[in-house]
């Protein structure tokens, strides 16, 4: 059984005067109201960079791989970054709407929705890297073990590669489960206020009948909770498979233990990064300051500084271990490719330093935690660096390899490469502003289940619960009636 | 699908709502169901209502995903095209466990969302009947079916005298149909007489 009744120590999760009405009133409008010139302007930009986007990695599919600028020993470079990257992303939004939910932190209410959208798309932004980077993109669905007529030839299962495949389509169609099951009772809240016909029948297709009945919250509730436990270790299992692409390989700098907790942490990290932008956006385009709180972005900054200070322990280890394990070609990736500031690419290790694990210990300070405009600047610091971290990861291990005489020249992008990446910017602001204009960006019911437990004018009704001797508050909150 | 007659009483306020369930309950009437536009916790139980087995079929497609995993795959890889890596076991159990946990991860999942709609009656494009528009937005609407024996005009003052803020008797569809939201004033939705 929950508790009815929330400490005074707590802060309010929702600010102001608030009834049930009010509180569909005010997500709700940004939806019904037309779109600022501000979001037109946003979602214009973004259809460019996506067409950029689209028109670069047509060039790659008709030309090749060769339109990029990768080389003898460079065979994953900004592709592969960007993969990885996106992944990482993509991870907060499930663990904010599951391990939160299991651990019944009620401040993941204002922001799960957000962050759960955000997660779908960066990992739709995320897949077109590997697929795009099989160079002959129409056999894509050979990655899939079906009978065939090739033998029939299956796919590798001892393959990291193909976990990948497993694990990110895996996570793509849960986390898509999870958040639009999520959605169907706020559609249905949304349908029974719109006012024109179009919009009554859109979101009554979305919303697929939903009424509220009792025992449908019921296996609903049910349904979350359990989806909610299949996805904290999914989210977990997901950036272990993809640090498991480096680590079973025997490439310097890669092939370490400590990589699946060390992927884990950042994409935690980069992800809470990438919620910051995002709400600190929304919460004041839509007017939803009530809701999205200095309270929410306080706790997330201080996941930002437990899990930069993780990464900043494991870049730690890797550099004592690649002395400590007298391993030359470890030795030589950890100290002369990385921490040597003026081999080629040691700026990109110095830079990655400085954004992930010296510039986020300023949250350890509650002002900072609270100031909006130091979060937001961190919170492109920290994805700045943490894709820092996977070129640093997978260039530096790759430009000198075994042979000397195959040692690469000095890899830069090409403007192709560069435009795919532009590309999957564009296609995640697309797919967010639509979002944003078309989705209630706050999860309504879930806002109204905490409102009176946790509203700040519901609060004071407490005070007398505080009050209370211990033996007369147990026998009337404690336990189930 | 038959037309059926309904009493309605509608609560702006969860602790107004929870006596009048009992208060209803105890003269003997049978609660159809109450629409709220959240989850109320405790309420599925002061209904009556015994716990959903949703999870239990979660775990059922969960195992099945695992099975199907490990047959499949030690299948193909020990009898249908047995590939030598370096000499190693055919049978590699440990490095199908990512894929068998995937795996049973998306049965999981999928079967229950799947198992919950069929339960739920819920799809695109079903539509069902909506005792009152605000039960997605701020207020609990009990529904009491009537039966021959039932006097709806008592029932209603029963209601109103624990709180309900608006009371009604309405005819309507009892199941669902195909059907948009676009057109509320069909024939299915009457309200008879306050």
């Amino acid at each position: 059984m929950h508790l009815k009744y929330e400490s005074q120590l707590r802060e309010p999760l929702v600010y102001g005067n608030k009834t049930y009405a009010q509180v569909t009133e005010d997500i709700v409008r940004p939806i019904e109201a037309k779109p600022s010139r501000l979001w037109y302007i946003g979602f214009f930009i973004a259809v460019a960079l996506l067409s950029f986007g689209a028109y670069s990695v047509y060039r790659e599919v008709t030309y090749g791989i060769g339109q990029w600028n990768l080389n003898k020993t460079i065979g994953w470079g900004w592709d592969i970054t960007n993969f990885v990257w996106w992944v990482g992303i993509g991870h907060a939004g499930t663990l904010i709407s599951a391990v939160l939910l299991l651990f019944r932190q009620g401040w993941r209410t204002g922001v799960n929705r957000a962050a759960e959208a955000m997660t779908i798309f960066a990992v739709m932004c995320a897949g077109q890297f590997p697929i795009f980077h099989m160079g002959r993109v129409w056999m894509a669905f050979f990655v899939m073990p079906y009978p065939n007529s090739r033998g029939p030839l299956w796919v590798n299962f001892n393959s990291p590669l193909l976990w990948d495949v497993f694990a990110i389509s895996t996570y793509f169609t849960v986390s898509l489960l999870f958040w639009y099951s999520g959605l169907l009772p706020d559609f249905a809240t949304v349908r029974d206020r719109a006012f024109t016909k179009l919009r009554k029948k859109l979101y009554g297709i979305a919303s697929f009948g939903w009424t509220g009945s009792t025992k449908h919250w019921q296996r609903h509730e049910s349904l979350s909770l359990v989806l909610a436990g299949l996805s904290t270790p999914l989210v977990l299992s997901v950036h272990t498979i993809v640090s498991f692409d480096f680590a079973t390989s025997v490439i310097p700098g890669w092939h370490t233990t400590i990589f699946p907790p060390y992927f884990v942490a950042g994409a935690i990290f980069s992800g809470f990064a990438m919620v910051q932008t995002l709400l600190l956006i929304v919460r004041k385009v839509f007017g939803l300051t009530d809701y999205i709180t200095i309270g929410h972005i306080d706790l997330m900054n201080k996941v930002i500084v437990l899990t930069g200070s993780i990464v900043g322990i494991a870049y730690l280890t890797e550099l004592f271990m690649g002395w400590y394990s007298q391993n030359k070609y470890e030795g030589y990736t950890f100290w002369y490719s990385r921490a040597y500031l003026f081999s080629p690419y040691g700026w990109s290790y110095w830079g990655m330093m400085a954004c992930n694990v010296l510039s986020p210990q300023i949250f350890w300070s509650k002002k900072m935690r609270r100031n909006v405009f130091v979060t937001f600047f961190m919170s492109i610091i920290v994805n700045i660096g943490m894709w820092f971290e996977r070129f640093v990861i997978i260039v530096t291990s790759l430009y000198r390899d075994y042979l000397p005489s195959s040692w690469s020249v000095y890899y830069s992008p090409s403007i192709w490469e560069i435009g795919f990446y532009l590309g999957t910017f564009g296609l995640f602001f697309t797919c967010f502003f639509l979002f944003a204009k078309y989705f209630p960006v706050i999860a309504v019911a879930e806002i109204k289940y905490v409102l009176k437990r946790s509203g700040e004018s519901y609060k004071p009704e407490f005070d007398a619960i505080e009050a209370q001797p211990l033996e007369s508050f147990v026998h009337d909150h404690a336990h189930a009636h | 699908m038959a037309q059926k007659k309904f009493v309605v009483g509608c609560f702006d306020d969860e602790k107004v709502l929870f006596p009048a369930v009992k208060q209803v309950r105890t003269a003997g009437y049978k609660i159809k169901d109450v629409y709220t536009p959240f989850p109320v916790h405790g309420l599925d139980h002061a209904l009556g209502m015994r716990e959903t087995s949703l999870h239990t079929a979660g775990f059922i497609y969960g195992i099945t995903g695992t099975t199907t995993a490990i047959s499949c795959i030690s299948w193909i890889f020990t009898k249908d095209w047995p590939l030598n890596i370096g000499g190693k076991p055919h049978f590699a159990l440990p490095a199908w466990i990512p894929i068998i946990f995937e795996l049973t991860v998306l049965f999981a999942a999928v079967g229950m969302v799947m198992t919950f709609m069929w339960l739920c009656q819920m799809a695109p494009g079903v539509k069902k009947h909506h005792f009152h528009k605000r039960a997605t937005d701020d207020l609990f609407v009990m529904v009491i079916e009537c039966t021959e024996k039932t006097n709806a005009e008592d029932l209603k003052a029963l209601l109103a005298s624990n709180g309900a803020v608006e009371t009604d008797i309405q005819v309507a569809e009892d199941g669902w149909w195909f059907g948009t939201y676009d057109n509320d004033d069909d024939n299915l939705y009457k309200q008879v007489a306050h």
